[in-house]
């Protein structure tokens, strides 16, 4: 069975995010970029299944501009087979994701799609969901446990009430929740090597897919500044002050 | 745990260590002069640029050398020099002052050099060097005899605060190399080792360094003037310190502020950081930053000690370059273009022959050991303070440095006074941003996983809570610009806690600490600051 993996270029996590001037979205000039770290998860998923001996093949695939290639090689390095981008120099949104991803589903015909439950970029949290439509095949969506056995998956969800277990057939989609696994440390050999690995790639317009941006983004701003707390000396003062402050 | 391991090892001809100006520079003429070389390049940051700090104004020289059309693509923070300021601040005051010709920044640019190092590893890798950020070189490999360098072994990933392998732990693998570059950067952890061992030092001064603080500021628009660069020397500081100011006005509405105060400072109440920012605070300078923010700040210990304190460049199977050996001529305020000649002309050895042997008489046979040789006397005679300094200074400077003599140095970690002969400085209230370090830290973008091994490896605690507080007061918990150290008081008994998750690698403990107990070591690659723009 074959594993499509996606990936997506963010912001790092580390890395303070500050809005451009003119609101116009978030400043990436100079800025560190890393895999989604839900993506990382996915991948470390697909390599688990490989190395449990379900899986033959893991792909890698991601749509961005040139350095987005940065995160398919770190996908090789962890291990994925091959790669696949997707050139597209704008940003993209959850449905035009899905689009691409159903039409190399159907040309990669994989046995399952994992990916991050959301990007820690826009937070949207759909791309799974949307793919599972347009390809018409089951979701298993914030997997924290993938089992899978013969034509079926079993996978232990991480809902609101506690965890749901439910089976759905292959090929499936699943998305991947934070409690999955923890991805490898990447090794410096497997680097070296991970720049032999294949990677194809495919414009849009090789894949019959067009994006017409669906939702507008009126503005970015920043959360607002918070101001300066201060010491109170009594329970009595404090009940005060919140009372003051209507806040009890 | 580390006998039994089995480790992956990797042949290469150079390993160079550290992607700084120095490393990148050596790796890229490799490169340029024999294409057969396989070249390895290890940075312990997260990304080419992380973790490199500087003022920074450059000469171009080795960038002309090494990319002669460099200005048609050049780095993304890459401004020229347009106007040279020298001041004297005294509490109320900014009295302007002749700006020094080392101080003359005509055809210089400034840059951020975390921008610069990011640039230099793109072309770098374009010309086939591996360059592996994320590993820290955490070892050096000696031959069965103990006397050869043969190469470098990567930090262990994945072990866990008491020292034991974690799930996913991932052992560093032996990179084998016929030579092996130390270019660190200042007070380079490996490079200490190797000085030592080697005694590559025997017969030098003692060396002496500077804490640099800085930040990158976004302020509002129209009040920078691009290629404006300003000194400062005096208030905050009393006139027995060393250090002094740089702020240099960038593009697009940008400013890099930064203070250097010289680490053989005697008081141990003093605060390096505070000292920045009360001069931010300054009625003549914060004007400038009400109403902007910070984008990146940061904190890097600078080498001063000149050619008196450089050691041997060479032992068998490694040489040193750039400030790993401390190649920064301290009155220019530079060190970069340093770095990259040194990489270069270490290169341009390595592409016939790697070997080590030659390089350190070869350096200083060239023209920038006679660059430093002619400034040796200018840093250490501002010992007796900033006006004898400044006057010992012009002199130097009218003689080209022929004067006969060579002034020395003292260690830092021995010119502390005792805390009971020395004042608790008193600054006045200021409101310009960061609060405080915890505050100030948090713009490093510094991480450390923490189920890691402590990576500030303090020998004897004891020392901390009977003698050193006795004595100089825990110094280190001013010292350290980012507040890793800190002095918990718990049921009247007194406990040193390192909170070395907010390290930000600048080295000011290993240096300073007064009885050399503290030891700076490689954490988990990857981990530590992520400057963006410093």
């Amino acid at each position: 069975m074959k594993v499509l993996v996606c990936v997506k270029r963010v912001v790092d996590y580390n890395v303070r995010i500050r809005v451009k001037p003119d609101g116009g979205g978030v400043v990436t000039d100079g800025v560190k970029m890393a895999m989604n770290p839900f993506d990382e998860i996915a991948v470390e998923e697909a390599l688990r299944m490989r190395e449990a001996g379900h899986v033959s093949e893991v792909v890698a695939v991601t749509i961005g501009d040139k350095k987005s290639q940065e995160q398919l090689r770190t996908a090789l390095a962890m291990g994925a087979d091959r790669a696949i981008w997707v050139e597209h120099e704008e940003a993209i949104q959850p449905l035009g994701v899905a689009r691409v991803l159903k039409a190399l589903a159907e040309r990669e015909q994989p046995g399952l799609v994992l990916l991050g439950k959301q990007a820690i970029d826009d937070d949207c949290g759909q791309t799974a969901q949307m793919l599972a439509a347009l390809w018409q095949r089951p979701q298993a969506t914030y997997a924290s446990e993938v089992v899978i056995s013969g034509e079926t998956v079993r996978v232990t969800r991480e809902v609101d009430a506690g965890l749901e277990v439910i089976d759905v057939d292959l090929p499936a989609v699943i998305s991947t929740d934070l409690r999955l696994n923890e991805p490898r440390y990447v090794k410096l050999p497997d680097i070296m090597k991970a720049k032999r690995k294949p990677m194809d790639s495919y414009t849009l317009p090789d894949l019959g897919v067009e994006l017409p941006p669906l939702v507008e983004r009126l503005e970015t701003t920043p959360p607002p500044a918070r101001t300066g707390g201060f010491k109170v000396e009594s329970v009595e003062e404090l009940v005060a002050t919140l009372k003051e402050k209507g806040l009890v | 745990m580390t006998e039994a391991i089995e480790r992956d090892v990797m042949e290469f001809d150079v390993v160079i260590v550290g992607a700084g100006p120095a490393g990148l520079a050596c790796a890229i003429r490799c490169k340029q002069q024999n294409p057969e070389l396989m070249v390895c390049v290890l940075e312990k940051g997260s990304e080419v640029g992380a973790q490199v700090l500087s003022g920074a104004v450059i000469e171009p020289s080795g960038l002309d050398l090494l990319f002669p059309d460099w200005r048609d693509d050049p780095p993304a923070i890459c401004v020229p020099a347009v106007k040279d300021e020298f001041s004297l601040l005294t509490a109320k005051w900014k009295l302007r002052l002749f700006t020094p010709p080392q101080m003359n920044n005509h055809g210089n640019y400034i840059v951020s050099l975390g921008g610069l190092c990011a640039w230099l590893a793109s072309r770098a890798e374009d010309l086939g060097v591996e360059i592996y950020p994320g590993f820290a070189a955490a070892e050096v490999l000696l031959d069965e005899s103990g006397e050869r360098v043969i190469g470098i072994r990567t930090g262990d990933m994945g072990v866990d605060a008491a020292g034991l392998p974690k799930d996913g732990y991932t052992p560093g693998i032996d990179i084998h190399a016929r030579v092996t570059v130390l270019a660190e950067g200042c007070r380079g952890s490996l490079s200490k080792q190797l000085i030592s061992r080697f005694k590559l030092d025997e017969g030098c001064e003692p060396q002496t360094y500077g804490i640099g603080i800085k930040e990158l500021w976004q302020l509002p628009e129209g009040r920078v003037t691009p290629g404006l660069i300003q000194h400062s020397v005096g208030w905050p500081l009393d006139s027995r310190t060393y250090g002094g100011s740089f702020l240099y006005h960038l593009d697009q509405d940008r400013v890099a502020v930064g203070f250097v105060t010289g680490l053989d400072y005697s008081n141990p109440y003093l605060e390096p950081y505070e000292v920045f920012q009360q001069f931010k605070n300054h009625p003549k300078i914060k004007p400038l930053f009400e109403g902007g923010e910070i984008i990146s700040s940061g904190a890097r210990a600078i080498v001063e000690g000149g050619l008196q304190s450089l050691p041997k460049l060479e032992l068998p199977g490694a040489l040193l370059i750039g400030d790993s050996a401390g190649m920064v001529n301290v009155p220019k305020i530079k060190g970069t273009h340093m770095a990259m000649h040194a990489g270069i002309m270490a290169a341009d050895r390595l592409a016939t022959s790697q070997e080590s042997t030659g390089w350190d008489a070869a350096w200083r046979s060239s023209p920038w050991a006679d660059e430093l040789k002619q400034v040796r006397n200018i840093r250490p005679g501002f010992r007796r303070g900033l006006w004898l300094g400044l006057v010992n200074a012009g002199i130097e400077t009218i003689t080209f440095g022929r004067l006969p003599w060579t002034l020395g140095h003292h260690a830092d970690h021995s010119s502390l006074k005792l805390a009971a002969e020395s004042d608790r400085p008193e600054w006045p209230k200021r409101d310009l941003p960061p609060r405080d370090r915890l505050a100030g830290v948090y713009f490093a973008a510094t991480e450390h996983d923490e189920n890691q091994p402590v990576h500030l490896q303090v020998s004897d605690t004891d020392i901390c809570i009977t003698r050193c507080r006795e004595e100089y007061g825990n110094p280190c918990t001013r010292f350290c610009p980012a507040n890793v150290y800190e002095m918990v008081e718990e049921q009247g008994a007194h406990r040193l806690q390192i909170n070395s998750g907010n390290c930000v690698h600048c080295k000011t403990c290993d240096i300073k600490d007064p009885y050399q107990i503290i030891n700076w070591v490689t954490p988990e690659g990857g981990s530590g600051p992520n400057y963006q723009g410093l």
